[in-house]
């Protein structure tokens, strides 16, 4: 089955974060799901990963043992170490992690892997974080805001592991701040507003529609036109 | 799946510094009351009164600090598979364990090295101590649980600790005094049953076995149940006390949105 989301809803008291949200992601495609703070963009990330319970609606196919994921903040338990946490999660996962040691190497963990959480830098516990995310052998990918906090040569690793495991046939949704990464890496685009996906399609549609030459500039275009 | 996941949560908790230090602060303690107060019955009313408002306020706020915390450990394992009862059991347990250890081991150390470890009050102590730390870390989880800002779930940690420990007693003396012409065995044996401190005091008290020492509520629980039974009837207490509050905890974890 096809990971989606069918007339998704999510309230928070008052606040409806998630306003009825159906769509589908497609195998070997990476989703850039956009939008300002507060549109909806990690609570949907969430409900698709069972953090969140939907009010109504539901969110579909995302097999948590067939997703990596990773979170905005890299903040694990402060005295374990990464090795620690890699064991953990390959042992709730029952998986040999055939792509672990890669990883590590890629993102030059070497050292850092006996060391207690609390002493790495941020940027290091977002390379903890990548390495959890794509150690196994998945086929739905979840990251939220994955380059945030690492410098430009673990950023550039990365966007070139996510490409590969599309091409492997993966299907990877991605949040970022940075358009850039996202023009970069995407195939399509869903912009959130308030809860409601107010465009769906694919980046080069995105930049034509829009007459813009990056996708910096059309989500700006975008946003004007939904607020305006 | 839970042995997995209270290794690496055990291993997280007994490298904090802060299980040594209350392993610690419950040895010096010991030792001092041992070492300045003359007999044993002394030292370990002393050491009671540490048990009974110390401890619960130490479990209540590492409990309600532990559980806020754990936050992203928590995000990190419930996007894998595992169930969240395995989650929370764990997180519980792999906090519970050191705390209940560090003061096991704080309290008995000394109370061997004088040659009084193996007296029943000192048992009895310990149990109610372990008993009462299990309470508190449960109502911690509550209370963690249920308040999503970490200074407010402290805060209301605080205050349940505030009436359970030290309001509670007046509450019950203004209640009698007040329907004072009612029989009030009933409505107060009802309210020590409705306070874990007050539950282990008398469970502590009744192994003393000094009407004195008692107090008017234990004096009325005493009375209404005798010493056998009414020890057998605060310990079953205190187990559901923990169970009580475990089960809701569990029940608001697994519903809750991370």
């Amino acid at each position: 089955m096809r990971p989606g989301a069918d007339n998704l809803v999510k309230r928070f008291g008052a606040l409806t974060v998630l306003n009825g949200i159906t769509t589908e992601f497609f195998p070997a495609s990476v989703t850039a799901i956009v939008g300002p703070n507060g549109s909806g963009k990690s609570t949907f990330m969430k409900c698709a990963l069972s953090l969140v319970t939907p009010t109504s609606g539901r969110v579909y196919g995302f097999d948590r043992s067939r997703a990596g994921s990773m979170a905005q903040t890299g903040r694990y338990p402060d005295n374990l170490t990464p090795r620690d946490i890699f064991a953990l999660v390959q042992s709730i996962r029952r998986t040999p992690a055939p792509y672990k040691d890669t990883l590590i190497e890629t993102f030059d963990l070497g050292s850092h892997l006996t060391k207690s959480m609390r002493t790495l830098s941020g940027g290091t516990r977002q390379k903890v974080g990548a390495v959890l995310a794509l150690m196994d052998d998945v086929d739905i990918l979840l990251l939220d805001e994955p380059t945030a906090g690492l410098d430009p040569v673990a950023a550039s690793r990365l966007k070139d592991i996510v490409a590969e495991r599309r091409l492997q046939g993966a299907t990877v949704l991605v949040t970022s701040h940075i358009l850039s990464d996202l023009q970069e890496l995407a195939d399509r685009l869903l912009f959130l507003l308030d809860g409601k996906i107010v465009h769906d399609g694919s980046i080069d549609a995105v930049l034509s529609t829009t007459g813009q030459s990056t996708l910096e500039r059309a989500v700006a275009t975008i946003m004007t036109r939904s607020t305006s | 799946m839970t042995g997995t996941l209270l290794r690496s949560v055990l291993k997280d908790s007994l490298r904090s510094r802060w299980v040594v230090i209350y392993a610690v602060f419950f040895a010096l303690i010991t030792e001092g009351l041992l070492f300045f107060t003359s007999g044993e019955a002394r030292a370990v009313l002393g050491l009671m009164n540490i048990v009974l408002l110390l401890l619960p306020l130490g479990s209540m706020m590492f409990g309600t600090i532990h559980i806020h915390d754990s936050r992203d450990f928590i995000e990190l394992v419930l996007v894998q598979p595992v169930k969240r009862s395995s989650v929370f059991h764990a997180l519980w347990l792999g906090i519970v364990l050191p705390f209940l250890v560090a003061f096991t081991l704080g309290t008995s150390i000394p109370l061997a090295l004088h040659g009084k470890l193996l007296s029943p009050l000192s048992a009895v102590l310990l149990l109610a101590g372990n008993l009462l730390t299990m309470v508190f870390f449960a109502l911690a989880f509550v209370v963690g649980l249920t308040f999503r800002e970490k200074a407010t779930a402290m805060g209301v940690g605080f205050l349940v600790w505030l009436l359970l420990g030290v309001l509670y007693d007046g509450i019950i003396l203004a209640v009698t005094v007040l329907f004072v012409d009612y029989p009030m065995e009933v409505p107060t044996v009802t309210m020590i049953t409705a306070n874990p401190i007050d539950l282990a005091r008398i469970f502590i008290m009744l192994t003393f076995d000094q009407a004195a020492l008692l107090g008017q509520t234990g004096a009325v629980f005493r009375q209404f149940y005798g010493s056998a039974l009414g020890s057998i009837v605060a310990v079953t207490c205190l187990l559901c006390w923990i169970g009580l509050p475990y089960t809701v905890a569990l029940r608001t974890f697994s519903r809750r949105d991370w």
